[in-house]
């Protein structure tokens, strides 16, 4: 399953570089990235090349950092598109915890990320609904 | 105006007389404490060679620690059908200090603070509203039974809600407060910010401020608002609460009740008595105390005895406003806090590193407490609820050790000094009072 990864970082001028230097330092690339902000302190989610190494040279640096599963799917980038998808899901009474999206062509073909409480379960009715999901290499080269 | 006018003017020679003979009493009194005996008996201390009242100089310390190692019951002096009461301080690393009280230990209080409110020239024609905090803190209930015994109409509105105090104060015609000084001035705000009310037209003619330093300053600012006297007021738990000393109605430094302390000035390094008029550590001893005699128990409060007759007429000496503390305790909003309380929670808590910083400032007129703790990497899940639960988590479990609900923030590990060495906790950007 797809991974992404989940940084803790005080919302404060200087935090968000320090994550992105190690980063571009372990030659990562960033794919996609999200910004939950709470009283004092924030959560980067990103999209990256390479999860896993990421996600090392993080912890090394002693940055809080969790490892997540996501579901990314290709949507038509047109009224309803969207919609078929997250019908999709929460008619089997999955959660959806956190989501994004990007077009990646413009008047055709959108991305949408989902970060979910039960994914192999929305896997398979996202399947059913002949919604399209990304495989992990299709989705860390973007 | 006079409470006791016997004891309140009795002459020096006869003071002294009565404190020797009252010391002799607590010694006697106090070896029936396992730790008193222990420590009397150390130090040698016979009774018939207290000759003088400063004779009392033989006699070791008892520090706050002692206390906390004695907890609960190991300076209990009386069997425990004998108390009726107990109040207690916070504590640091979870154990407080506890005093337990005879009903003649309360009865000495009580007639300690009915001296106090005559001495401002307040009685039964007042109404007392009292704005300390009710329960295990001495403040409220202490003043409380001093207010009935002098026959005052007491509403024991307790601190907080201050619309509520606001609409007590106007609908029951208060006329003297007893209140810490940041939140009178934090009411004068909102009486005249919100409530449209010039502090002035309220019927308040007195109020009596402690629980936290203040200086000159501030209470002819405050006298200025409200157009009322502020009378400065001074006590500790240990010495049972408020009305150990306080001023009179000359406003002029406050009377320590010397039938019922002795009162010693120390240099706090060397332990050495100093000469009256020089500042240095406040040591007291109870007289009168049945459950729970303490002797020469330092406050680690800074003050001087101030020379020179009151023209009140009582010939019981005064202290000095206190000036600081000779430790790190800190006072936020009337509550007393060590660092090491809120060291002690954040030790407990998985979820957090050990090191942390307490920021102090003022939200308007009234302290705010901010705790910054560091993340603990390993126990980060990724997401935002759980972060705001443990923010959650801390700030319930500081305010249950310490009584005050601190905002909490959490940083990045490594971004606070380390535990280890002398690393600075305790960032006070408080206006001082």
């Amino acid at each position: 399953m797809a991974k992404q990864l989940s940084i803790f970082a005080e919302n404060k001028p200087g935090s968000l570089e320090k994550i992105t230097s190690i980063l571009s330092g372990k030659n990562i690339n960033l794919r996609a990235l999200t910004i939950a902000s709470s009283e004092g302190f924030g959560i980067f989610k990103v999209l990256v090349d390479n999860p896993v190494e990421a996600f090392d040279a993080l912890n090394k640096n002693n940055i809080p950092v969790q490892i997540k599963d996501i579901v990314a799917i290709y949507i038509d980038d047109k009224p309803g598109g969207l919609h078929k998808a997250i019908r999709a899901i929460s008619k089997h009474n999955i959660n959806i915890i956190d989501s994004y999206g990007f077009v990646v062509e413009s008047g055709k073909k959108a991305i949408f990320v989902f970060e979910l409480d039960k994914p192999q379960e929305a896997i398979k009715n996202l399947k059913k609904e002949k919604i399209r999901i990304l495989t992990d290499s299709e989705l860390y080269s973007l | 105006m006079y409470w006791d006018k016997k004891a309140e003017t009795l002459s020096r020679s006869s003071l002294e007389k009565l404190q020797i003979k009252k010391l002799k009493q607590t010694l006697k009194r106090s070896l029936r404490s396992t730790f008193y005996r222990k420590l009397l008996k150390e130090a040698g201390v016979s009774f018939d060679s207290i000759k003088d009242v400063s004779d009392i100089r033989e006699i070791p310390f008892t520090t706050k620690q002692d206390l906390r190692n004695t907890y609960p019951y190991g300076m209990l002096c009386v069997p425990k059908e004998k108390t009726i009461r107990l109040h207690a301080s916070s504590g640091t690393t979870g154990t407080s200090t506890v005093i337990f009280h005879t009903p003649g230990d309360i009865d000495n209080w009580t007639e300690l603070l009915a001296r106090c409110i005559f001495a401002t020239g307040c009685d039964s024609h007042d109404v007392f509203q009292n704005m300390m905090t009710y329960g295990m803190f001495t403040g409220g209930l202490g003043l409380h039974y001093g207010a009935e015994k002098v026959g005052m109409l007491v509403i024991p509105a307790s601190s907080g809600n201050t619309k509520r105090q606001i609409k007590f104060m106007r609908d029951f015609g208060t006329t003297v407060l007893h209140i810490t000084p940041s939140y009178l001035l934090h009411i004068s705000d909102v009486l005249s910010k919100e409530e449209k009310i010039d502090p002035r037209e309220l019927n308040l003619k007195a109020a009596y401020i402690g629980a936290e330093p203040h200086s000159e300053t501030t209470r002819k600012k405050l006298e200025a608002i409200y157009g009322f006297h502020a009378y400065n007021s001074y006590g500790l738990s240990e010495m049972n609460g408020p009305g150990v000393a306080f001023e009179c109605t000359f406003q002029k430094d406050m009377h320590i009740w010397e039938d019922h302390y002795i009162v010693e000035v120390i240099d706090p390094e060397t332990g050495k008595n100093l000469p009256d008029g020089q500042e240095g550590e406040l040591v007291l001893t109870t007289l009168s105390r049945e459950a729970m005699p303490i002797l020469r128990y330092r406050t680690r409060d800074l003050t001087r005895i101030c020379k020179g007759n009151c023209p009140c007429g009582r010939t019981h000496r005064r202290i000095a406003r206190i000036k600081g503390r000779t430790d790190d305790l800190l006072i936020v909003g009337g509550v007393n806090v060590f660092p090491s309380q809120v060291e002690h929670i954040i030790m407990k808590i998985a979820e957090v590193g050990t090191n942390y910083e307490i920021h102090l400032q003022k939200k308007g007129a009234l302290d705010h407490m901010t705790v910054k703790v560091e993340l603990n990497s390993k126990m980060f899940s990724g997401d935002i609820g759980f972060l705001n639960s443990i923010r959650e988590k801390i700030a319930h479990a500081l305010k249950d050790e310490i009584l005050i609900r601190p905002t909490v923030e959490l940083v990045a590990p490594g971004t606070l000094e380390p535990s280890m060495g002398k690393a600075r906790r305790v960032y006070d950007n408080r206006k001082k009072l």
